[in-house]
C-alpha cells in the first residue's frame, strides 16, 4: 500500500516515512480521532520513544509524524519564532525522516507543530496546529493524584480551578496567571492549553483550524475541533483578560501583537519585538515596511530602566 | 474480647428489653427538634449496617434512625467501629450488607449505598458535611483560609469574587477566626483553628447532615470547650442534624441528643443522652460512664 512506498522511498535512511512505523501512525491517529470526537478530553495514547528527551516535544512530534503526508507542508515555531532551538531541530529532523517541504511562513504551511505560541496571522480550515505539551492536567495544581483527577473530569468538579483563580486575585489582586491559562472546551471540559501566553487563549475560540496537543511524556492527546467554543474561565467581577503592552513592535511597529522584551545593551536598554518572526517579517516586506517599521515612534521601541 | 461477649451474652436481653422504650423515647426526642416547621420525616434510616474487613467484622447489625435538627453521638471504645460506621453512612467505604436511605430535598428517597457516585459526591458538596478528626484531611493547605471555605461556593458554580470573599469572612467571624487571617494559609493555623476553619469550610452551603468524626481530638481542654459550645450554637442556629463519634462522653452529653453505645461492633444501648448516661443499663455503659465520671 501507499505505506510500503514511503518505506521504501525512505529506505536509505533505515526509517520509514516520518520515522514512526505505520501501525505506531495508525494508534496515534486512533487517539487523535477520539480526542477530536470529544473535545478537551484526554485520551491517552501508546506514546513511543523518540529520539529526543520528554520536554522537547516529544508528543507533539508524534502527532506531527501521524499526520504528516507527502503534500504536507510545515512549519515549526518555539516561542514563536522558527529560528529557535527546538523549531530548528524538529524541523530539520521530519526534512531528514519524512522530505517534506518545510516553510516559515503560516499562510502556506498546513501543519504549524508549535511551542508556547499560536502564531498570529489567523489560520484557516486547511490548517492543522499542533501543540507541545509539558503538563496536560489543569486540575493537577490542587489534586495531585490521577485517579481523583480524572473522577473530577468525568463528574464536572471543576471548582478547584476557580479556587486557583481565587488564590490568584486574593494574593496580587488580580489574576496574575498569564501562561497555560485553564480553558473550558465547548463547555464540558476544562483543558490546559499548553503553556501559550494567555494572550493566545482568544485565538482558540471558534478557530477554523484544527487544533491538537500532544503531550509525550504523560502520553496524553487532546483536541479542540474547528469552530469549537473554549472559553478562558474567570469571575464575574474579575474577567478574564490579556496582556497588553504600551510599546510597539521596534521592527514592525505592530501594536496588536504579543512582544518579547529584549535586552539590547548592559546600560539597561531594551527593545520590544513580535514574538511570532514570520508576522513581524511579513509586515515589514508589505505595507508600512521599510524604514518606518524599522524605525517607529518615537520612545516605543526603547526604553530606560530607572536603575 | 471474646470472653467479655460471651460473659454478656446473657445481657443483650436487657437492652432488647429497653430497646422499644428507646424507640418511645426517640419519637419524643425527635420531635422536638422537629418542631420548627419541618416534616417528621426522618431525614436517615439506618437498617442492619454491617462491614467486615477479611472476615473480621467491624460493626454489624447497626440500625437507627435521625431526625431533621438532631445530634446523634456514637460513643464507644477504641476499635468498636464507630468510625468504621461512620464511613459507611457518608458513603466513603462501601458496607457488606444493610440499607440505608436518606431523605434528600433535591433527590428524594435515596438509597445511600446503591446511589450513583456522582449523586453521592454531590450531597457531599451541598447537603452533607464531614469533619475529619485531622483537620489537615479537609482542608487545602496550600491554599487561603478564604479560598478553603470558598471552594464549596465555587464548585457550585457561584463565579463573583467579592461574593465569595464577603461569605468566607461571614462564616470566619461564625467560627471565631479572625476576618484578617482571610489570605493566610491555615498550614499556619493553629490546631483549633484549623479545626473551626474546616467547620466553616462545611458549613458553608448550609448542609442538612453532618458527620463528624472525633472533632475534638487532639484539642487541649479550653479550646475543646470553646469548639463545643461554638459547635452547639451553630446546630440550633442551622436546624443541623450531626452524627457524631466520639469516645469522650463528656463531648457526647453537651452536644448530643441522643446516643449510641458501641462495642465491638454492635449497639449496646441506645437512647436519651441524659438518660443513657444517668440510667445506664448495660453493663458495659455502666463502666463506661463510672470511669468517665471519675475524671
Amino acid at each position: 500500500m501507499s505505506g510500503t512506498d514511503k518505506t521504501t522511498r525512505h529506505s536509505g535512511d533505515g526509517y520509514n516515512f516520518a520515522y514512526l512505523d505505520e501501525q505506531t501512525k495508525r494508534m496515534v491517529r486512533r487517539a487523535i480521532l477520539k480526542a477530536v470526537a470529544i473535545p478537551g478530553y484526554q485520551v491517552p495514547f501508546a506514546g513511543r520513544e523518540m529520539p529526543m528527551p520528554f520536554g522537547w516535544g516529544t508528543g507533539g512530534i508524534q502527532l506531527t509524524a501521524a499526520l504528516l503526508g507527502r503534500d504536507d507542508v510545515l512549519k515549526v515555531i518555539d516561542q514563536g519564532a522558527d529560528d529557535t532551538t527546538n523549531a530548528v531541530s524538529i524541523r530539520k529532523f521530519f526534512q531528514r525522516t519524512a522530505g517534506v517541504r518545510t516553510t516559515e511562513r503560516t499562510a502556506e504551511a498546513t501543519i504549524i507543530q508549535t511551542r508556547h505560541r499560536i502564531p498570529e496571522t489567523p489560520l484557516r480550515e486547511d490548517q492543522i496546529l499542533v501543540y507541545q505539551v509539558p503538563l496536560p492536567e489543569p486540575l493537577r495544581w490542587l489534586e495531585p493524584r490521577e485517579t481523583e483527577s480524572r473522577k473530577m473530569h468525568a463528574q464536572e468538579e471543576y471548582g478547584v480551578m476557580h479556587v486557583k483563580l481565587y488564590e490568584d486575585i486574593a494574593r496580587h489582586g488580580r489574576i496574575v496567571t498569564s501562561f497555560d491559562y485553564p480553558v473550558r472546551v465547548a463547555g464540558r471540559y476544562v483543558m490546559s492549553p499548553s503553556p501559550i501566553p494567555k494572550f493566545d487563549n482568544p485565538k482558540m475560540d471558534d478557530c477554523p483550524a484544527l487544533q491538537i496537543f500532544g503531550a509525550g511524556r504523560e502520553r496524553r492527546v487532546y483536541a479542540i475541533p474547528p469552530y469549537t467554543e473554549v472559553r478562558s474561565l474567570d469571575f464575574e467581577d474579575h474577567p478574564f483578560a490579556i496582556q497588553r503592552w504600551v510599546e510597539s513592535c521596534g521592527l514592525c511597529g505592530s501594536r496588536n501583537s504579543y512582544l518579547d522584551e529584549i535586552i539590547l545593551d548592559d546600560r539597561g536598554k531594551r527593545m520590544f519585538v513580535c514574538s511570532d518572526s514570520d508576522y513581524c517579517r511579513s509586515r515589514r516586506e508589505t505595507e508600512d515596511s521599510g524604514p518606518t517599521a524599522v524605525v517607529p515612534e518615537n520612545g516605543r521601541e526603547t526604553r530606560e530602566v530607572k536603575a | 474480647m471474646s470472653q467479655l461477649i460471651n460473659k454478656e451474652a446473657p445481657y443483650p436481653v436487657v437492652p432488647e428489653q429497653s430497646d422499644p422504650d428507646a424507640e418511645t423515647e426517640r419519637k419524643t426526642a425527635s420531635s422536638k427538634p422537629c418542631s420548627p416547621g419541618v416534616d417528621d420525616n426522618p431525614l436517615l434510616i439506618v437498617e442492619d449496617v454491617g462491614k467486615s474487613f477479611n472476615g473480621t467484622p467491624a460493626c454489624r447489625d447497626i440500625s437507627f434512625m435521625l431526625w431533621p435538627g438532631e445530634v446523634l453521638a456514637i460513643v464507644g471504645e477504641s476499635g468498636s467501629g464507630k468510625t468504621t460506621l461512620l464511613r459507611c453512612l457518608s458513603a466513603g467505604i462501601r458496607a457488606d450488607n444493610g440499607r440505608t436511605s436518606y431523605c434528600s430535598p433535591t433527590f428524594g428517597e435515596m438509597d445511600v449505598f446503591t446511589s450513583p457516585e456522582h449523586v453521592l459526591r454531590q450531597l457531599h458538596r451541598t447537603e452533607w458535611g464531614l469533619v475529619h478528626q485531622n483537620p489537615r484531611d479537609g482542608l487545602r493547605l496550600g491554599v487561603s483560609a478564604g479560598a478553603n471555605i470558598g471552594e464549596r461556593l465555587m464548585s457550585l458554580g457561584q463565579r463573583n469574587y467579592g461574593a465569595i470573599r464577603d461569605e468566607a469572612l461571614t462564616w470566619m467571624r461564625k467560627v471565631e477566626i479572625n476576618g484578617d487571617r482571610i489570605d493566610d494559609l491555615p498550614l499556619h493555623f493553629s490546631g483549633g483553628m484549623q479545626q473551626r476553619l474546616q467547620i466553616a469550610r462545611n458549613l458553608v452551603t448550609k448542609p442538612r447532615l453532618m458527620f463528624m468524626d472525633e472533632p475534638t481530638g487532639g484539642l487541649d481542654v479550653s479550646v475543646q470547650a470553646r469548639l463545643l459550645d461554638l459547635l452547639r450554637s451553630l446546630c440550633s442556629e442551622l436546624h443541623l442534624a450531626v452524627i457524631l463519634v466520639t469516645h469522650d462522653l463528656g463531648v457526647a452529653r453537651l452536644l448530643a441528643d441522643r446516643l449510641l453505645v458501641m462495642q465491638c461492633g454492635r449497639v449496646v444501648e441506645s437512647g436519651l443522652t441524659d438518660q443513657v448516661l444517668d440510667d445506664p443499663h448495660h453493663p458495659y455503659t455502666q463502666l463506661l460512664v463510672a470511669s468517665i465520671l471519675e475524671a
